[in-house]
Order: C-alpha cells, then sequence, then structure tokens
C-alpha cells in the first residue's frame, strides 16, 4: 500500500510543474500590465518601468519559470501586489472557510444524494423512481448562483430565518452549504442510481438471491457495498471540483475563503495572487483525489491485493485516471 | 416401486415483457424429478432452458418476466403461489442452483468463504464460527484447501470458482439442485472434473438434479431422464436410454445427427438448418415446422399434441406413433 | 449500402427515443429555444436596451407581460434576446471542445505509444485544475466578453471529449473492419476519417448534448460574475446578476431567466439522458 502512494505522490511532481507553467503563461498572455495595475492611471511611464524590472516581469519566460518554482519550493508564494502581505499567509487564514465550505457542503450532498440514489433504483419502473430522477435532474440544470439567491430572498429576508453573510455564527453556514450540496447531491444521486442498478444486474446478485437472500440484505449488504466503490470515486472527484464551484457562493454569501481571493486576485491582476492561488488549489485537488484512490484501493480487495499481494498487475494506475476523468462541470 | 416425485411442473407458461414486444420464452411445459433423479433438460441456446429453472426458484428478471400460469408443485407445494419469505426459505435451502458462468456468479468483494458460510448460516439456527467452519468443510469437499476460505473470486480460476459456486449450491444439504449448462464456460479438462464431482456429490448426498446442457455427451453420462426443450416446449420427453435409442422427435434426431461420431463412417456432420422461431411471434402449428426435414402441410397448421410412442416417453409430433419401440 | 445502414441506425434511435415522452419534449424545447434566438428580433414586441425611467421596475402589464427592469426595459423581450447569448455560449464552447477533443482523443488513441502517453499527460496536468477555476481565469485574464466566456468554456471542458473520444477509438481500433481496411491499404487517414471516428463518435453524442446544457449553466454563471456577456446585451446570467440589486424588492426578476436557465438545461439534460437509453438500450431493465 505504502508503495502505491508512494508512486501516486511522485506522479504528483510532473503536474505540479506542468500546472505552474500553465500559469505562468497564463498570466503571460494576459493584457495589460500589472505594475501599471499596482501603481494606477497616474504613474509615469518611469516608475512602471522601475517597477517592472524590480518585480522581474521584463525576463524571459524559463527565467521567471524558474524563480518561481525555486520560491515556491522555500515555501515562499510571492506578495500580493495589492495588499502587499505574503499570499501564503493570506491562503492559511482563508483556507479554513473554503475547506469548511466544500467539506460541508460534499457531506450535505453525500446524506442526501446516496439515498436518494437508493431509493430510485430500489423502485426502478415505479413512478417513485421516475420522480426522483426528474427532481435530481432539475437540481442539476438549475444554476447554483440563482438558487442561492432564492435561498437568501426566501429564508434570509422573508423568513429572516437564517443570517445570510454571517458565517461567523455556524447559521451562516446552512445557506452556503446547501448551495453547494444542491448540483452535487443530485449528481451522487444519478451516479448512485446508475451503479445500483448495474450491480442488481450483475449474476452475483442472482447468485445472492438463489442462496435464498431476502431482498433487504440482498440490496444493503451485497449490492450498495459493490455499488458504492465507483460512487466513492465521484464523490472524490465531486469533492474536488466544489474546489472551484466554492468560488461562486463565497461570492454571494461574502465568505472569505479561496475562490474569493483567487476571484479578486484576477479581477485586480494581482499576479502573484492568481498563480500561487491556482497552483494551491490544484495540489488541494490533487491530494483529494488522491485520498480518494486510496481509500478506493482499500475497499476493493481487487486492488487493495495487488498492492499486498503478489500480483502485479497496474490497475491501481487505471483507477487513478477514473476519478479524474468524472470531474463533472 | 417408482420413487417419489420431488417435483413436478404443470403447464407452465413463462413470459417476458419488453418495450416492443412479449416473448413467449416458456409454454405449456410438464415436467416431473422424482427424488435422486437427474434430468436433463436439452436444447439450443434461447430455447427457454434457463428460464424454465429460474422460474423454479422464481428467480426470474423483476418487472419484465412473469409467470402467466401453470404449476410449480415442489414437494406438494405450489412454488408460483408462495410469499416472497417463504420462498427465501426454499432457496439455497431445498432448491439451489449453479450457474453457467463462474466468472460473474460470485461477489468479487466479498471472500469465497464468507459467501458459502453467509448461505449456511442464512438457513441453519448456528454460530457464524459454526457456519465458517462448515464452510470450510464445503470447500474441502469440492477439493478447494480450506486455507483458501478468505480468499477473494478473482484470486481463483474459473474451475475453481465453479467449484466454489458448487459448494455453495450444496452447502445446505438442497434436496434439488438446478444446473444451469454449470461446465460450458470451462475448459474441456476441467469440465469432466467438475462433472465428476457432481456426480459423486450427488449419489452421497441423494439430491435430484435438473441438469441444463446442450451437450447430449453429458447427458448420457449423467442423467436418468430427458427432456428436449425447442422454442419454449418439451418436444421429446423420456429415459436417457429410451431416447438415445429410439429418438423420435425430428429436432432430436437433428441433434444427434450433428454431434460427431468416432464409430461412423459419415464424413459430414448433419446441422439442424435454420433458427429457432423468434420468440415474440411464435408460428402457429409446430414450432419445428421450417425446420423439419420431414414437414407435411398439416404441420403448420395445428401444433401436434403429445404422443406417448412408449412408456414414459413422449413425443410431441404429429408422425409419431405409439408403441413404435 | 453503408448510408441506407446508417439512416436505418438513425431511425431506429429516433424510434426508440419517441418512446422516452420526456426527451421527446425536451427535444422540442430545444427547437423552440433555437427558434427563439435566431428570430429573435421579430418575436421581441420592444428593444432590449431601450431604457425607460418612469417604467423602471414596472408590474406586468399588457403592453409589458413579464413587466420591466430597473432601468425600465421590457424583461420579455431581454429574456428572448438572451436565449442568443445563452444558446451560443453552450452550442458554440462544445463545438469548440469537441472538435479539439475529437481530433485528439483520435490522434492519441489511433496512434497509441509515446503519441497516447504524452497527451494524456498533458491532460492530467490540464485536469489537475478545477474545471470551473480554469474558465473563470482563462475568461479573466482574457478580459470579459461573449467570446472569449465561449472560448474560455471551450478550452476548460476538452480533456472530458478527448478522454471519452479516445477510449472508444481504443474499442473500435481493435474491430475486423479496421483490420480489412488496413488489408486493403488504405491511408491512416482515410482508415480515421472514414472508419474510425464515424465509428467511435457515438459514445460522444450524450456527452456533447448534455455538455451543452452545462455550458449553458457554466457560462450564465461566468456572466453572473461579471467575467461573461458585457451590458447591455442582455444575457440570462448577467440579468439575474443585474436583478439581485432589486432582489429584495422584485425577487420576480432573478426568478425568470434563471426559469430559463433552468428550462434550457433540464432539456439538454434529459434528451442527453434519452439518447443514452436510446443509444443503449440494454442500461434501461
Amino acid at each position: 500500500m505504502a508503495r502505491y502512494i508512494a508512486k501516486r505522490v511522485l506522479m504528483l511532481i510532473p503536474v505540479m510543474l506542468g500546472i505552474s507553467l500553465v500559469v505562468l503563461i497564463l498570466i503571460d498572455i494576459t493584457p495589460g500590465d500589472p505594475a501599471r495595475m499596482v501603481l494606477g492611471a497616474q504613474a509615469t511611464q518611469e516608475q512602471v518601468d522601475e517597477l517592472r524590472e524590480e518585480l522581474g516581469l521584463n525576463d524571459p519566460l524559463p527565467v521567471r519559470y524558474g524563480r518561481f518554482l525555486w520560491s515556491v519550493l522555500h515555501g515562499d508564494f510571492g506578495t500580493s501586489l495589492l495588499t502587499k502581505r505574503p499570499v501564503a499567509d493570506e491562503m492559511l487564514e482563508r483556507f479554513p472557510y473554503t475547506l469548511m465550505l466544500v467539506t460541508l457542503g460534499t457531506l450535505l450532498s453525500v446524506l442526501i444524494g446516496i439515498p436518494i440514489g437508493i431509493f430510485a433504483a430500489v423502485n426502478q419502473h415505479s413512478w417513485k423512481d421516475n420522480a426522483a430522477i426528474f427532481l435530481s435532474l432539475i437540481a442539476v440544470s438549475m444554476p447554483n448562483f440563482w438558487f442561492a439567491l432564492l435561498l437568501i430572498r426566501f429564508f434570509g429576508v422573508r423568513l429572516r430565518w437564517l443570517p445570510i453573510s454571517r458565517v461567523a455564527v455556524w447559521q451562516g453556514w446552512i445557506l452556503p452549504c446547501a448551495t453547494m450540496a444542491l448540483g452535487l447531491a443530485a449528481l451522487i444521486a444519478r451516479q448512485m442510481r446508475s451503479d445500483m442498478l448495474e450491480v442488481l444486474r450483475q449474476d452475483y446478485i442472482t447468485t445472492a438471491r438463489a442462496k435464498g437472500l431476502a431482498d433487504g440484505r440482498l440490496i444493503y449488504r451485497h449490492a450498495l457495498k459493490n455499488a458504492m466503490i465507483p460512487v466513492i470515486m465521484v464523490i472524490g472527484g465531486i469533492f474536488g471540483t466544489s474546489l472551484g464551484g466554492s468560488l461562486i457562493t463565497e461570492v454571494i454569501f461574502s465568505i472569505p475563503g479561496l475562490g474569493q481571493y483567487i476571484m479578486t486576485g484576477l479581477y485586480n491582476r494581482d499576479y502573484p495572487v492568481i498563480q500561487s492561488g491556482i497552483l494551491i488549489v490544484s495540489a488541494l485537488f490533487a491530494v483529494i483525489i488522491l485520498i480518494v484512490d486510496v481509500i478506493f484501493a482499500l475497499v476493493d480487495p481487487r486492488i487493495r491485493l495487488q498492492y499486498t499481494g503478489k500480483a502485479k498487475r497496474k490497475a491501481g494506475k487505471q483507477v487513478g485516471k477514473e476519478t479524474q476523468a468524472i470531474e463533472n462541470f | 416401486m417408482a420413487k417419489e416425485i420431488l417435483l413436478a411442473i404443470r403447464n407452465l407458461v413463462v413470459k417476458y415483457h419488453t418495450d416492443d414486444a412479449v416473448i413467449h420464452a416458456v409454454n405449456n411445459v410438464n415436467l416431473a424429478v422424482k427424488k435422486g433423479e437427474t434430468i436433463g433438460l436439452v436444447g439450443e441456446t434461447g430455447a427457454g432452458k434457463t428460464t424454465i429453472a429460474r422460474s423454479i426458484l422464481r428467480i426470474l428478471p423483476p418487472h419484465t418476466a412473469k409467470i402467466v400460469s401453470g404449476e410449480i408443485l415442489f414437494s406438494g407445494r405450489d412454488i408460483t403461489k408462495l410469499s416472497e419469505k417463504e420462498m427465501c426459505k426454499i432457496r439455497g435451502n431445498k432448491i439451489a442452483m449453479i450457474f453457467q458462468d463462474p466468472m460473474t456468479a460470485l461477489n468479487p468483494i466479498e471472500t469465497v468463504g464468507f459467501q458459502i458460510a453467509e448461505a449456511i448460516q442464512l438457513h441453519n439456527r448456528i454460530s457464524r464460527s459454526e457456519a465458517e467452519r462448515r464452510a470450510c468443510n464445503m470447500l474441502e469437499m469440492v477439493g478447494i484447501p480450506m486455507e483458501r476460505y478468505s480468499e477473494y473470486p478473482h484470486q481463483f480460476s474459473g474451475g475453481m470458482k465453479q467449484r466454489v459456486v458448487i459448494a455453495m449450491a450444496l452447502s445446505c444439504n438442497p434436496e434439488l439442485i438446478l444446473a444451469d449448462e454449470p461446465t460450458t464456460a470451462l475448459d474441456v479438462t476441467i469440465q469432466a472434473q467438475v462433472l465428476a464431482m457432481m456426480q459423486s456429490l450427488k449419489k452421497r448426498l441423494g439430491t435430484s438434479v435438473v441438469l441444463i446442457t446442450h451437450d447430449l455427451g453429458v447427458v448420457a453420462n449423467t442423467c436418468n431422464s430427458v427432456a428436449v426443450v425447442y422454442a419454449g416446449e418439451i418436444v421429446e420427453y423420456g429415459t436417457v436410454e429410451h431416447i438415445f435409442d429410439f429418438a423420435s422427435h425430428p429436432y432430436t434426431l437433428g441433434l444427434f445427427g450433428s454431434l460427431p461420431k468416432l464409430d461412423s463412417r459419415e464424413r459430414r456432420l448433419k446441422p439442424i438448418k435454420g433458427l429457432m422461431p423468434d420468440p415474440t411471434a411464435l408460428p402457429q402449428g409446430c414450432r419445428f415446422y421450417d425446420r423439419c426435414p420431414e414437414a407435411v402441410r398439416k404441420c403448420s397448421q395445428t401444433a401436434p399434441g403429445e404422443v406417448e410412442i412408449a412408456p414414459g416417453h413422449l413425443v410431441k409430433c404429429i408422425k409419431a406413433k405409439g408403441g413404435a419401440a | 449500402m453503408e448510408k441506407k445502414r446508417k439512416q436505418l441506425r438513425i431511425f431506429e434511435i429516433w424510434r426508440r427515443l419517441k418512446k422516452n415522452r420526456l426527451a421527446v419534449v425536451a427535444f422540442f424545447i430545444l427547437i423552440l429555444l433555437i427558434l427563439t434566438a435566431v428570430f429573435a428580433p421579430l418575436l421581441a414586441p420592444h428593444s432590449y436596451s431601450q431604457q425607460n425611467a418612469k417604467l423602471a421596475n414596472a408590474p406586468p402589464s399588457a403592453r409589458h407581460p413579464l413587466g420591466n427592469d430597473r432601468l425600465g426595459r421590457d424583461i420579455l423581450s431581454r429574456l428572448i434576446y438572451g436565449a442568443r447569448q445563452s444558446l451560443q455560449m453552450g452550442i458554440i464552447a462544445v463545438a469548440i471542445a469537441a472538435t479539439i477533443g475529437i481530433a485528439l482523443g483520435t490522434v492519441a488513441g489511433f496512434y497509441g505509444g509515446w503519441v497516447d502517453n504524452l497527451s494524456m499527460r498533458l491532460l492530467d496536468i490540464y485536469q489537475a485544475i478545477p474545471m470551473f477555476l480554469l474558465c473563470v481565469s482563462l475568461a479573466a485574464v482574457m478580459g470579459p466578453s461573449l467570446h472569449n466566456a465561449i472560448i474560455a468554456l471551450g478550452i476548460g471542458i476538452v480533456p472530458g471529449y478527448a478522454r471519452i473520444m479516445r477510449a472508444s477509438v481504443l474499442t473500435v481500433r481493435e474491430k475486423e473492419y479496421i483490420e480489412a481496411a488496413r488489408a486493403i491499404n488504405a491511408s491512416d487517414a482515410r482508415i480515421i476519417l472514414k472508419h474510425i471516428v464515424p465509428n467511435a463518435i457515438g459514445p460522444l453524442i450524450v456527452q456533447i448534448t448534455m455538455g451543452v446544457g452545462s455550458c449553458i449553466l457554466a457560462g450564465s454563471a461566468l456572466s453572473f460574475i461579471g467575467l461573461g456577456v458585457q451590458p447591455p446585451v442582455p444575457e440570462w446570467g448577467a440579468m439575474i446578476s443585474e436583478a439581485r440589486k432589486v432582489m429584495r424588492e422584485y425577487p420576480t426578476h432573478a426568478l425568470y431567466p434563471g426559469l430559463c436557465v433552468m428550462i434550457s438545461v433540464l432539456a439538454c439534460n434529459l434528451l442527453g439522458d434519452g439518447l443514452r437509453d436510446a443509444l443503449d438500450p440494454r442500461l434501461k431493465n
């Protein structure tokens, strides 16, 4: 198992190198001069040139890339042009908010999505299944920012039950998490349903039925356990995707998280923030997927045994790829 | 004295409903299995053999398949009328099934031992450890060392998996085993092993077996009687000896004709030409009419009735005559 | 002969699709939406940008069935014109992504080896950035506009299409008719264009249908945060963003464009689901 994890971690290195290059190129093609942004329209051309030199913006791309990597390796993620504070410090302050939002949102969507998916699969060919599918499709099709506004309007303004933009109190998390969970729960439900149906079609379920298992045990022990394996992968993908999706939720509910931070950076062309922000969020994303794959490998004996036993097939690698491919938009 | 009848199927009709059509899978099948006897169901793929077996256990695909009419009497009780709860007590306990494809018949994420022990514990009021002990015994009985109890299906070969499936089926000493082409998916050498093992176990435990196969060689070696299934009907039924010596239905003869014989000087096999009729639109008359080398006009108009050509030897063909033997 | 078979197949799929009433409804809703977008100038009762201070936030009336927004513009007309932007984002972005994805996936799947390895590793990097974050970043650095939003979306979702295409090509590549084409010495280009792509594209159809929906959704989100269509051109997401300012007093202003997005995306998803079942009937039982 340790070898598997080590291998996966090693595989992350080229990916991270690639991302930092992509990010740097992204900044490079950005129209507008970051130095001009910092100094404002009144600054003279000399002042701008001076700052450009100071920030090293005039160096060729490979030099800047090397410098960026070098400083990141030393834990230096640059300094925000706007606030003049180290990006690493600012992101560390904001990280708990995003983590909270993403974790709670994913948790909520799992708690809602999985039972609905099972319910739908078990009631296939009945109106209950059709209703569940249709509702989940509506949830997937709703713009979540719109849903958030409706929630705010109804629970916050109309009923005055919940605070609308104060995550300082716990009630403040309810609406943002509901916003996050809306589409994700529906995705999980749909995945759960289709995997469940797929498993229920399998021969080994017939074998188990022929053994005399009653429907309850058949579904919850044999079918669910098998169907959960692909669902876990989807949940991992969703957890990661919600990292990107948290952006809008954070903006709407004024949650001072990473997404909002990157958004502000993007609006202000604060390139150290953009660079390091995307890099760090992507790294988090990668780590989450890694964790999911490890869980996956632990749950599924077919993969677990490959890394503890003698067999040497390369399914682990495939599984890793699958997780990423699942990422849903 | 004739042996007691364990299972009697009367006028069984099973249909599948798909989006577009109704598939007439089993049409008016009658069948009797005596205690300790092995009966072979022979026929082409898609003839309805598996559907008959699954009807007996009531494990047809839900929503699409339905037992339309008929009775399945098992120890005198009509299985088609039992509640699902009572059915669960019969499945795996009184009647067990061995499936065609051992590669997919086992749950991939449970150990093989657990899967056997689960069946044992389900039908017996015993402790978990006792169930595990018995499962180990079952493994040993089918020739798998009990050390492999906690291994997973993917660590076994196809033949070994089928042994596990057989162990599972036998684990509660069922009175009837439905073996659905138990050896088709296996290598020829393994086939013989598995069959020999099934035979000896069957003799030891005195179980009745319904053996589904399209291999007449297997039938000759293992069965007491044979039912030839064609397009959801039993077209010929009798003891193995009688059928092999006095096959009367043109389809049965065709089956024998498509077997290679080592002692014959014939150069070519005689395959049955054509295909089985579409089960969504069965012909009015004899179902074998299109392919029958001896068909006459009357065959296309009226379905032939059953003729007893010798005691216990039934044929569904208008050309068959009583007392032919 | 070949052509006839293909027609039969399409007919067969349509026949199966017809059984799914929701999918048929969705199909017609989409047609209706496209027609609305194309004929917006004929259908819209008013101009989408004409402001009228006197009618600011006016309730629905005979002249303005859905009322007027905070600048007194006719909401119905803006919704009708908005269909243009939203559909463009959905359809063109997916067209971009599908084109690149099909090309990349086909080449990777067909040639295999280092070409495949390299492109898959590149996609790994690509996909290591959360997709929405990537789209937002691209849209932001290129500058907010409809075209840039479309490009950002299109580029952002390429990996999914490339991977599906590659997987599909890998299975098609092993088929006998490819062997046969090789045996008669057909060129790679011919094999790819005549045999591989047409046969491998099936699994992508569902992804494309649903992709249009997700791009409409993501596009409206981009516009909502100010990175998509710019005022005064109406777009549903941007309309919601604008309605947010008067959310407290006039919540219906945000309701209508949201419903429009939802219905369009829902239609895409329903049609996609229906197509999936129609293409692979096995999944239904």
